[in-house]
Parts: C-alpha cells; structure tokens; sequence
C-alpha cells in the first residue's frame, strides 16, 4: 500500500474549516515538545497560559486590549495580501501612526482640544498610508520588490520613532518618551481597559468585507491576486490598483497605531513597535484573508501573548516563549494548506 | 536489427481502465501495435488519448489491464521503465532545459551515464544517428536559441539515442510550420523501415490519412473504431471521433464589407533588445462585416499586434483608430469601453482567472455596467442570472456557476472567454489562436461564433496559425513574417501555396 496525493476536483469546503482547527491542534503539541524540552510541564505551562489570557475578567480585557490593534494590523496586511503584494511593514506603517497621533497632540495646539483626538487619528492613518504607498508606487512604476522595500521602511520608521522620543520630542522630565497626552484626549475606556478601539475595529471589519466581497473594487483586487494579466487584459489597471491597495492596508495599520497609543500608552516612547504589524501577517495568512475570520485569530494570537505573560510570572519561564509558540502556529498552518486542493489516497498495491 | 516478428505485435495493451476524481479516463481500452507501423490514435479532448499513453510510459499506472511488450508481460512503474522496454514518448510540452546544449540535454537524466560524461563521444554518437534520420541539429547549440521544429528533433534524438524503438508522439504537428511536418513524416519514414513503430496522438484528419496505417478511435474513454486508414473518409473518421455529423463548410452571409471598423497605420514596435523590430511598420483596414485572417507561423509578431491593438503593449511609432476615434497607446479599459472584444491567444494565462468561478470569470467585462452593478456595488442576483443566461446560450458545460473555471476542460474555458467577449463585443472582435488545442465540436463552436460576428456587422481579426481555417472562415488574409505585413489577399484569389510562401518569408509584396 502506498499513499498519493490527488488534486481534489473542487475545493473542500469541510477542509477550509478542519485544516485551521487540526493545525491549531498540531501546533499545541509541538509547543508542548518544546515546554518539555525547556523543563516545564506543557499541561500546567497551558493552563496557565488559558487563565491568564481569559482567567478573569480583568485578564479578559486586557486580552481584548491586545488584540485590537492586532486585528486592525491583520486586516491592514490583508488587504495587500490579495494583490500577492507581500506587505511586511505593518510595523512601520503602525509606528508612523503612533509618531502622527503625537505630533498632533504635542504641536497641533492651534486646534480645539477635543479636536485633538479625531485629527490625531486621521493623522496617523494618513501618514502610514504615505509609508505604504511608497514601496506600492515604487513596485507599480518599476516593479520593485515589494518584500524588500517594506522590510526596509519598517527599521527606518522605527529608528525615526527612537530619535524622536530619546532626543527630539522627549519630554523635559522623565527619561525617554514624550510628554503625556492630555488626558481629555485619550481614546475614552467602555468596559474596564476595553476602549473604543473595539467600535473602529469592528466597524472596519464590516466595511472591508463589504468592500472586498460586494464592490466592483474588491472584484477587481480579487482578479488582480489570481491572475494580473488576466486582470489587464479586461481593463484593470494594476498600478493604480496596487498603489489604492496599499495606501488603504498603510492606512488602516498606521490608524492601528494611533489608535492604540492614543488609548494605551497615551505618548511616544519605548515599546511602540510591539511587534504588531508583524503578528498581523500571521493573522492575516491564518483568517485566509478574510475580516470576520480574523477577528477570532486575533483573540487567539493576543491570548498567546497575554498568556506567556502569565507564563512569566507563575512558571518563570523567559517571555520569548509566547513568540516562540506564536510562531509555531503559523508553520502546521501552512503546511496544512495543501489538503484543500489535494486529497491524501491510500492505493493498495495489485497483483498484475 | 530487431527480432520482431511482424506478427507479434510490439505493445498490446488490454483492458485498460483509469479513473481520475469525476471521471473514467480509459473503459477497457485494447490497443496492439505492430512493428513497423504506425498508429494514429484519434480523439477529441478529453476523450482518454494522452491518458492511455501516460499509462505505456510509467507517467499513470492503470487502475486494471494489462500491458504487454513483445509479447511479455510488463508493469511499468515509471518512464525509466518504459525507457528500458525501448518506448518513448515526446509530450506535447517538450521536456527540454532551455540554457543548456542539445547533447546535455540528450544524455540527461541517463542512468548509466558516467560521473564525467565523456562529452566527445556524445557528440560523435548523435552526429552519427541525425546523418541517419535526417534530424540535423548542433549538438552544440542551446536548447532556448532553436525554432520550435528544431526541438522537436532534439526530442526525437534523445529518444533515439537511448535506443528507443517504440515512438510515442503526442499531436506532434500542432506546432509545426508545413514544411517542417513534411520533415518530421520523412524522419518518421526512415524509423518505421528499420523496424521501429510509433504512435501518433492527434485530432487532425489530415494527419492520420497522411502518416498512419491504422486509426483507432477513441470517444469518452472507449474505443469506438479501429480500422485500416486506407479504407476510411476523413468525414468518416470525423463523425466516429464526435459520435454526431460534422459540418465541414459553415454557413455564412455574402460578403459586403461596409465602412472601415479598424484601422492600423504604419504602426512599429521596436525590440528593447535593439533587434529587429517586433513589429514593423504594420498597415490594415478591417470593414465592417469582414473578417481578416492573420496567418503565419507562430512568434512572427502576430499576439503582439493585437496587444497593441488592445491597449496591452505600446507602439513606438504609428497609429490605430476604431470607428475612426485614436486608440493609439491608450488604455485596454479604453479599447474595451470602445467596444473591442479580445480572445488572447494564451486562454488560461490571459483569458480566465482559473480560481475563480465560471460565473465571475463570464462578469468580468460587464461587471463594470449598470447590468450588474448599481454605482460601486456589484448586485450578486444580476450577476447570476447574467452567467446563467450565458451558460445556457453558449452551452458551458459546468456543475454549476460556481465552480472554479480552472476545473472545466479546454474547450469548455474557451467557450466561457468566448461567451463573455462576444456577449460585450460592439464593434471589432479580435480572436487570436481561437481554437488551438480544442476538439473538432468546440472548433465548430467557436468557428460559427466568429461567423456570426462578421454577419451582424463587426469586425473581426482572427490570428490562427491553421491555414485551412483561415481559408474556410476569413475574407481576407494577410501573412505575417518576422513582424511585418508580407502580403494580404482575397481568400478567393489566393491558394495555400501561395500563402504558404509568404509564410516562410518569400515574396514580399512591395508596397
């Protein structure tokens, strides 16, 4: 007996869903291998992980806060992702967010206070999408590649935020970030930590799936990503839509990262490239670019952090290893694809 | 020197089935050739050709049956199998590595080829065997700078030299110029009196009555015929192939050509690699309710015409008008908004999205109008009821709207990109390659398509590499060679010979 893999004659619908769910699976045992190589009980690292990222109320929300803007950065690389345009910087797209938010808030003094928040929003969703479309328009008009260029921006964007908050805008007492925002102008809290970011989210979360999967656009990005000459053939133009496409997926990561500074960290300073624009790819490639999808890998790609965090502290084990379970998430997911369009057949051997 | 005996036959294949997911590709198929024979096996697409021979080479294993060779019985488990038996078989894609030489390419993937080959005595051994065949070739040369026929006969040599005496040729003319078919028939003559056999897959009349001794053939999966070609009609061979009469002349409207629809004048393309142009100093008028044949062999600047006519490649110099309005490097949106249909010569690369349904794949013209879309809204049920009209006109056969259009056969993704450009085309409709690859039903479909264009009054530019469709379905033909135009001519006043001149290069009308 032998085994083969057969092209399935369409794709499999069950297997969209059992692929994600048994991969999910893999990925746990996996992370238990290496629990157990590093000396802790995989059952009781798991547990901990469980309680910590949803054990209580409080624990609840601050997951909920965690996966906001890894939902908003998911969606952003999303987008691009249809277009096979291999957007990876979410990071840097999100830094200009939160340096915009800043910007507004610290200079913008001229404007009514209340104003504040909204420009500062819009600000930074403005200015990443600025930072998207300049690898998009480079990869339109000389077809440069695109993972390059994005990579790139991302360690620029972040060296410009450090200059800015240990030198340029820091403020005068305190060691490195800048002046605090006024607190009238935060992103106001609805249910303990759990501010309104939950509302832009999910309201994004509606408008894109209308926008990709009801509109001549979103008809059009679907053409481009599977087959571009096709695509031109009917009249699409791909350079304008790679740029529309990238300032939209800058747009909505850098509203990612004014959004969550205007609510969690209310100013500039260390730690604003958390690593959410990079989380977002995985998100993105694990919801298969699809909005509602996303917005469960997201809670499950922000337990894993708040969990690891609870790892820390009950098991004492180093806060690298929610990363290294993130990332084992990824690799059975990918691997697992394949049985969507391919069927695995076991052929008993005849005797000729 | 071969102990065949000509009674025996070299390959009897017996009760072959195969199923693939959905369908049953071979249905106890029997087959025997015999030594110094050759056997032509016709078919429409998809009706188990290509499959049956994957089976004899070791590419599929048959899921029943038995195979014999020379009498003994054999399992084949892979082409080396099918090597060491002496059957080979040379794929209608060539199995060739571009940058490399003709003799690399010859002794790859050779099992007891040393670890340094001794290169010398390849190159004298396959000098020997392309004196003996005819197959003249430098084993020297790269694979990527050879015309298409050229590696061809790289393809053949390969087999040969590995002593192969079984041939196996799977539709080996579809990309040959005439000449080089005659080339390949004499080579083929040559192999068959040393006592070599070959099998020839094909759907083309024509070639089974001028290479084969006998035709077998095969209908959805079955045998339905397998007689002397001496004693059979191409009209014959035609019906059994299809199960159903065949119209071998397509009715059609006088010809009354009215005002000019498209206009291409003096229009250049240089080669950025600073050659001969790609297109040089090209000039036509097509009227309305004509229908101009571009003829020529493949890779002579035909596809790229019709990209620059439809807004795909630009000109460097010249311009193209459409009902007398410039579409000179414009957008292929704006070709198309002027009522220019495109059937692209490469239909899975350019005509389809394949992962997208048969459904979306017939909206992609129209989806643009207020027939399917309210401003930026696409409304799902106008979309439905759109494909659905469609499917049922050009009768698309599909499970449904729904399914990816890469699952459907060639000939049913043809009709899908035919049914979505004919139904928005309102003025030239450009076919390039239209029925390359398609079985005798769906060519007559596609055929009378294109008639029926030409009879409401549009214009039609119809690129094909097959003189014979051309002439049975163009006004006017105009022969292209290495980018320029070599003369047009009245279908009436011209013949095949004629034509076929001007498709190698000579005769070169002075303007």
């Amino acid at each position: 007996m032998r085994l083969v893999l057969e092209k399935r004659d369409n794709k499999s619908q069950s297997m969209a869903i059992i692929v994600p769910v048994a991969s999910f699976i893999i990925s746990l045992v996996l992370g238990a291998i290496v629990l157990a190589v590093s000396n802790a009980n995989p059952l009781a690292a798991y547990k901990a992980m469980v309680t910590g990222a949803f054990g209580n109320m409080r624990r609840l929300q601050y997951t909920l806060v965690e996966a906001m803007p890894l939902l908003m950065c998911g969606l952003g690389v999303g987008i691009a992702f249809r277009l096979k345009f291999w957007n990876i910087g979410a990071e840097g797209q999100y830094v200009w967010g939160a340096i915009g938010i800043t910007w507004v808030m610290q200079f913008w003094t001229f404007i009514p206070t209340p104003m504040l928040l909204p420009i500062g929003l819009v600000v930074g969703m403005l200015l990443g999408a600025i930072w998207a479309g300049i690898p998009g328009f480079l990869k339109a008009q000389w077809s440069v590649d695109e993972t390059l260029t994005t990579l790139m921006l991302n360690y620029v964007a972040i060296g410009l935020a450090e200059y800015l908050y240990i030198s340029k805008w820091k403020a005068p007492l305190g060691n490195m970030g800048t002046p605090e925002f006024l607190p009238q102008t935060w992103l106001p809290q609805i249910w303990g930590k759990v501010h309104w970011g939950v509302y832009i989210a999910l309201s994004l979360v509606v408008l894109l799936w209308f926008l990709l999967y009801k509109t001549r656009w979103g008809f059009e990005l679907n053409m481009i990503g599977k087959n571009p000459r096709a695509a031109r053939c009917q009249g699409v133009s791909i350079k304008r839509n790679i740029i529309l496409a990238m300032l939209l997926s800058g747009a909505i990561c850098g509203l990612s990262g004014s959004m969550n500074t205007a609510a969690i960290a209310h100013r500039l300073t260390k730690g604003v490239n958390a690593n959410y624009g990079f989380t977002g790819i995985i998100i993105a490639w694990m919801a298969n670019l699809n909005p509602f999808a996303s917005i469960l890998v997201a809670i499950v790609m922000a337990a894993l952090t708040t969990g690891a965090d609870a790892l820390q502290i009950t098991l004492k084990l180093p806060e690298a290893m929610g990363e290294v379970l993130q990332g084992l998430v990824l690799i059975p997911l990918l691997a697992g694809s394949i049985f969507t369009e391919y069927r695995l057949r076991a052929i008993h051997k005849e005797a000729i | 020197m071969n102990q065949n005996n000509p009674r025996i036959p070299v390959v009897r294949m017996e009760n072959i089935t195969k199923h693939f997911p959905g369908v049953l590709a071979n249905d106890s198929v029997n087959l025997e050739l015999y030594p110094g024979q050759v056997l032509a096996l016709l078919g429409e697409n998809g009706a188990g050709k290509s499959t049956l021979m994957n089976m004899l080479v070791g590419l599929y294993r048959p899921d029943s049956g038995s195979i014999f060779v020379r009498g003994q019985l054999v399992d084949i488990q892979s082409p080396q199998d099918s090597m060491a038996l002496g059957i080979g078989m040379i794929h209608q894609e060539f199995m060739l590595v571009g940058n490399m030489t003709v003799a690399e390419n010859i002794v790859l993937g050779m099992r007891d080829l040393p670890f340094v080959p001794r290169i010398p005595a390849i190159k004298a051994r396959i000098k020997e065997l392309s004196a003996r065949y005819g197959l003249q070739v430098d084993p020297d040369a790269v694979i990527q700078d050879l015309s298409v026929g050229e590696q061809q006969r790289v393809e053949i040599l390969k087999l040969v030299y590995r002593g192969a005496d079984i041939l196996i040729l799977d539709e080996p003319t579809a990309v040959l110029t005439p000449g080089e078919s005659r080339d390949l028939n004499k080579i083929v003559k040559i192999m068959l009196a040393e006592g070599k056999s070959a099998i020839f897959i094909t759907h083309k009349m024509d070639e089974v009555i001028e290479f084969s001794h006998k035709v077998q053939v095969l209908r959805r999966g079955k045998t339905v015929n397998i007689c002397d070609t001496g004693e059979v009609t191409p009209q014959a061979l035609a019906n059994m192939m299809v199960g159903r009469d065949i119209l071998f002349s397509l009715d059609r409207c006088a010809y009354h050509p009215g005002e000019v629809k498209l206009k291409v004048d003096d229009v250049t393309i240089n080669n950025p690699l600073g050659q001969r142009p790609i297109l040089d100093h090209v000039s036509f008028e097509i009227h309305q309710g004509e229908i101009l044949g571009i003829a020529g062999v493949a890779g002579n600047g035909q596809q790229q015409l019709t990209e620059a006519i439809t807004g795909l490649l630009h000109c460097t110099s010249g311009r193209i008008q459409i009902d007398g309005v410039d579409m000179t490097n414009t957008t292929p949106l704006h070709v198309i908004r002027a009522g220019v249909s495109h059937i692209p010569a490469d239909r899975g690369a350019m005509g389809v999205v394949g992962d997208m349904s048969v459904g979306h794949n017939l909206a992609m013209k129209k989806y643009r109008t207020d027939e399917i879309s309210k401003g930026i809204v696409i409304k799902n049920n106008s979309l439905r009821a759109f494909a659905n009209r469609l499917i049922s006109a050009f009768t698309i056969k599909t499970p449904g709207q729904d399914t990816s259009v890469k699952f459907l056969s060639g000939g049913n993704i043809q009709k899908t990109i035919l049914a979505r450009e004919i139904d928005s085309c309102k003025s030239v409709l450009i076919a390039v390659y239209p029925s390359r690859g398609l079985d005798v039903g769906a060519t007559e479909a596609v055929r009378q398509n294109i008639i029926a264009q030409r009879d409401q009054g549009h214009a039609v530019l119809l690129v094909s590499e097959e003189l014979e469709e051309l002439q049975m379905i163009a006004d006017r033909i105009a022969v292209m060679f290495e980018g320029r135009i070599m003369g047009i001519r009245d279908v009436k006043e011209t013949d095949t010979e004629e034509l076929g001149m001007m498709m190698a290069g000579a005769m070169r009308r002075k303007a």
